[in-house]
């Protein structure tokens, strides 16, 4: 299966039919245009790259070139069902009031980010004693546009600290595969983390 | 020798008219007889009709947008960037129409034109038009061309505001609106601009209220002042740097007269340039038209409100250095949309020419507009 295809098959499980979603860093528009086909939502992408918007552009996906680190002014309270952020909220220069915006304007948060406490990069920065790479990586330390990576422990504790409750959390491996093992320790197994989560004031 | 235009323009085009014997009312209150629109067109109308676009021109344009009268030509229409073959108005693809606004002074019934109640050039009493006059002009040409629907109506600019009216006031006849360095409504200081550019105009000894053709002269000299001034609101101010810095002509003259900087030069040539063929009368025209252009205003100045019948999709272009319509006037266009739940696409573009960007060759901006119109030519199947 492809890889890409999982994560967003995941992401796809959780997103009502019909609803409005907004994704965060949208990049070419793949993830919307799979949501619009196959949940007939009403999408919108907010993406800097202007080659990406282009490409969002060509699929026919409604985009707006926007610099999430400005935050989401552009858009009102609860205008969104669904926000999602994918392998994006490690690039913001604040990932916190990122989150904190994120449930200003729609109810549920989906966020998947690169878990940087996986174990194959934990070896890495150990043994080696060098900045981790990985497919989920790829970038050198001084081209990356990753600059707030965490681990699912930091993401949780963040979330926590936030009052954002997680209403549920996919890990998948270097396969994409989501298997009950990871789960056992979910910090060190899991190479992609998916979480799916509800303001704080909401009661499970 | 003059070379042959490139194989990716619509080459030598001839203009239309069409003329509309059933009477106009007008915003104003005031109703045209009967008038005229000359329009061109490039590319064919599909046997389904689908395929169609409407151009809205700025200011100072006119129906000719792309392609060359004649092999003598020296510049091809306005918009020659964005309609040919294999460009973004793709006229492979699609059928692109653009006629001359109403109160225009390129064939179109305007202020030269003769008042069929008194056998004389209407002059100042040509009814003031407005954006909504308009549109509803271009209406009857469409139906006249056998268009039900626009693909799209495009416009950079005033042409822009023209394209949301379109959304506004006739929903069901365009599927798409194409908005590029345009506003929600002018501010104080576009107003204020414009204002200039009429007193310049109005003060010339030479206006004569309006009824210069009676004379046989022309505002000429307030007319190229306007242009001057409006010119550099087009241009930014890197822009003008970068083309003109302080270089001189010569030596300093110490004289009022002498043209001492290369930017005087250059503003004194394109004033001249424009008042031989452009009508003092339309000028005052089209900048009222864009004063008045306030779509919230009947909405108890929401526009969002104003906004809410469209069901358009609708794309949004602006320049980063575009001071006149900067990128933050299309974000309040974009905002008003999402409000309302419509399909809407906004990419502000990095480019230094200023509000003039919309005709220039910018890659992004071709990239992105092409991209778009691709998208809307397999929707329409053209």
């Amino acid at each position: 299966m492809n890889p890409l295809r999982r994560e967003l098959e995941i992401v796809a499980d959780w997103v009502e039919p019909g609803s409005r979603v907004l994704d965060l860093g949208c990049g070419d528009g793949a993830l919307l245009q799979y949501l619009i086909e196959r949940k007939g939502v009403t999408a919108y992408g907010l993406e800097l790259d202007p080659r990406k918007v282009t490409g969002c552009m060509a699929r026919g996906v409604n985009v707006v070139r926007a610099d999430l680190d400005e935050g989401l002014s552009d858009f009102h309270r609860d205008s969104f069902d669904h926000v999602i952020m994918s392998q994006t909220i490690q690039a913001v220069r604040y990932p916190d009031k990122l989150l904190e915006d994120m449930l200003r304007v729609a109810h549920h948060g989906i966020v998947t980010f690169p878990n940087i406490g996986y174990w194959r990069l934990r070896v890495q920065l150990l043994l080696q004693g060098r900045m981790p790479r990985s497919p989920a990586l790829p970038n050198a330390w001084y081209n990356s546009p990753n600059i707030h990576l965490c681990t699912v422990s930091d993401f949780e504790r963040l979330c926590a600290s936030m009052g954002v409750q997680i209403r549920e959390r996919r890990l998948l491996d270097r396969a994409h595969r989501s298997t009950p093992v990871i789960d056992l320790a979910p910090n060190l197994l899991g190479e992609i983390a998916i979480y799916r989560f509800v303001r704080g004031s909401e009661s499970l | 020798m003059v070379k042959p235009p490139s194989a990716d323009s619509v080459g030598l085009v001839t203009q239309h008219k069409a003329a509309f014997e059933e009477p106009l009312p007008l915003v104003c209150g005031r109703e045209l007889p009967r008038y005229e629109l000359v329009y061109e067109t490039y590319g064919e109308l599909n046997r389904e009709g689908t395929n169609a676009i409407l151009v809205c021109h700025a200011l100072s344009g006119n129906h000719h947008a792309a392609g060359y009268h004649s092999e003598h030509d020296r510049k091809p229409g306005w918009w020659e960037t964005c309609i040919g073959p294999g460009k973004p108005l793709d006229t492979n693809r699609f059928f692109v129409v653009c006629s001359n606004n109403l109160g225009g002074c390129h064939g179109s019934t305007g202020p030269a034109s003769i008042n069929p109640e008194t056998g004389k050039p209407y002059g100042d009493d040509f009814p003031v038009v407005t954006v909504r006059d308009w549109v509803r002009s271009q209406a009857r040409l469409a139906d006249q061309l056998g268009i039900r629907q626009w693909a799209a109506v495009a416009g950079g600019s005033l042409g822009g505001m023209q394209a949301l009216q379109w959304a506004i006031d006739y929903p069901d006849r365009l599927r798409h609106a194409i908005t590029i360095a345009a506003a929600p409504r002018l501010s104080a200081q576009n107003i204020g601009f414009n204002e200039v550019a009429r007193q310049a105009i109005m003060s010339d000894p030479e206006f004569h209220g309006g009824r210069y053709y009676d004379y046989g002269v022309s505002p000429r000299r307030g007319l190229a002042v306007a242009r001057m001034l409006g010119h550099i609101t087009y241009l930014s101010d890197d822009a003008m740097r970068a083309k003109f810095g302080r270089d001189l002509r010569g030596d300093i003259s110490f004289d009022f007269e002498e043209v001492d900087f290369e930017v005087e030069s250059y503003l004194r040539y394109q004033g001249q340039r424009f008042v031989q063929d452009f009508d003092a009368n339309t000028y005052l025209l089209m900048t009222k038209a864009l004063d008045y252009f306030d779509p919230a205003a009947e909405h108890d100045d929401d526009f969002s409100a104003a906004l809410a019948s469209i069901e358009c999709s609708t794309l949004l272009l602006s320049f980063s250095s575009d001071w006149r319509f900067p990128p933050s006037r299309s974000r309040e266009i974009l905002r008003a949309l999402l409000e309302n739940n419509k399909p809407v696409s906004h990419m502000e573009i990095e480019a230094t020419q200023g509000h003039d960007a919309f005709l220039m060759p910018i890659q992004r901006y071709l990239e992105a507009f092409s991209a778009y119109m691709g998208n809307v030519a397999r929707e329409v199947g053209a």
